[in-house]
Parts: C-alpha cells; structure tokens; sequence
C-alpha cells in the first residue's frame, strides 16, 4: 500500500484553508440563525489561521511571527464570540427567536 | 509516495487523518439542521485544525487550539443554545429559492480562486531564519517585540468580558 506525502508541501496547507474559508461563506450565507453565522464565522478564522501557521512554517524568515498572529487571532475570536453570544441572547429576550427572518422590526 | 508501513507512512495517514476530520466537521458545522450538532461539527474541525497545527511544528498552538476552541468558544456557544434555542424548533426553515445555490456559488468561486491563486504564486523563501520557533523563541518575542500587541489584547478581552456582561444584563427581568 502506497501513500502521497502531503504534509511537506505549502499547497497542502494553502489549499485546506481555502476551503475552510469557502464553508465558511457558504455556512454565512446559507444559515438562517445567528448562532449558524457565528460558527460559520469561526470557520473563516480558522482559515486564516491555517494560512499564517503555513506561511510560518515554510516561508517566514522568522518564525515565531506566524504562531504569535495564530494566538491573537484565537484571543479575538473568543472576544467576537462572547460579545456576539451576549447580543443573541439579548436579541432572544427582545424576541423570542433568534431566526434572522424574525428579527425585522425596521422592514427593509 | 511512499510504503504506508513505515514511519513516514504512518505520519502521512495521520496527516490524512486530520485533514478529513476538518473537512468532515466543517461539512457538519455547515450543514447540520440542529444547532447542538452545528456546534458539535465545529469542535471536530477545531480539533482537527489542531493536527493541523502539529504537523505545522507548533504543538503549543495546537493545544491553545484545542483548549480555547473546543474547550471555551464550543462551550459558551452551547451554553448560549441551551438559553436561547425555542423549544419547538421550526423545522421547515423558509429559505428563500436561490440562496442555497448562490451561497454554493458563492463558496465554490472564492475558495478555487484562492486555491488557483496560491498554487500558481511563486512562493519564495527566504534563505536563512531568524530562530528555531520553539514555545521560549514565541514567549520572548511575545514579551518583547510583540509587548505592545499583547497588552492591547488583554484590554480588547477585558473590554469584551464587561461589555458581554452589560449586553446580556438588559432585559433581565423580562
């Protein structure tokens, strides 16, 4: 049994975090609850974290840049999702849902 | 390629490994029709972001990964469910007709472009490195040259600690 060696090559990495953005946008664009966009969103960091750790470990000239930006970014991911967790229930209170479609009281 | 009953071999299936449990989760966390089992899917990508991360050399970011995603962020999200879910979830969502097919649209063209752009980009490294990368390199230049940013995250987490509480505090009596 044969297997290809992926884990040496920049693409591998580059690759993958395009699609984690990619489902992402989709899961941004096709859920209908705000808890649904909030994980899409973290999936979209997650991407930009892979790319910055993959450019750390094969490009950078100094190589502890890539990990210290993986880092802030998880800090301000948990910053965006406990904000955005607050503001959900806050919206839940106001309106007993948390569908996107129920929550229009400016029609627009 | 190479013998999959040798070390590298090995390595290269648990690369695999982790690679489809991303993917996996990720189709989950995307697709799931129950919030819970969204939640579920994003802690198995986080996990399997993590491998990533090992095989990337930094097994100190993988398990920040681990312990801040799929132990805090997953956590709070499901906490956040377990208060604001409705009991009788609407099932049948009233999605509007090209939504679907445009966010796969959508998702296909930006995620092949980015795949096409970073395939043919002329990636060139830099001959020599400045250091190692290990966690003592990451910590002193944290301390050092990156002070400036990592006090300011403190202060962005502190100002997010109060300003969920004030958020959530609203209403309460209702």
């Amino acid at each position: 049994m044969e297997i290809p060696v992926l884990h040496d090559s920049l693409n591998t990495y580059l690759i993958l975090g395009a699609l984690l953005f990619g489902f992402g946008i989709y899961g941004m664009m096709r859920n209908r609850t705000f808890i649904g966009m909030l994980i899409s969103a973290e999936l979209v960091l997650a991407g930009a974290s892979v790319n910055f750790m993959a450019f750390n470990r094969f490009l950078a000239p100094d190589p502890t840049v890539g990990q210290i930006v993986a880092l802030f970014i998880m800090g301000l991911a948990a910053a965006e999702a406990a904000i955005a967790l607050s503001i959900i229930i806050a919206i839940y209170r106001n309106f007993k849902s948390i569908d996107t479609g129920d929550v229009s009281e400016l029609e627009g | 390629m190479i013998p999959i009953l040798s070390p590298q071999g090995l390595a290269s299936l648990v690369f695999l490994g982790c690679v489809a449990m991303t993917i996996a989760g990720a189709v989950i966390a995307t697709n799931a029709v129950r919030l819970i089992r969204a939640v579920a899917g994003l802690a198995l990508c986080m996990v399997g972001v993590a491998g990533i991360y090992y095989y990337l050399g930094s097994p100190f970011v993988a398990l920040m990964q681990i312990l801040i995603y799929a132990g805090a962020v997953c956590v709070a999200i499901i906490f956040a469910i377990m208060l604001a879910e409705p009991h009788e979830m609407k099932r049948v969502v009233a999605i509007h007709p090209l939504a679907g097919p445009a966010s796969i649209l959508a998702a296909v063209v930006l995620a092949t472009g980015l795949a096409t752009l970073a395939r043919n980009a002329d990636w060139q490294a830099t001959g020599c490195r400045a250091n190692n990368g290990t966690l003592e390199e990451v910590g002193q230049s944290m301390l050092t040259t990156y002070s400036m940013s990592f006090e300011l995250i403190s202060v962005v987490l502190l100002i997010a600690i109060i300003g969920s509480l004030v958020l959530a505090r609203a209403g309460r009596s209702k």
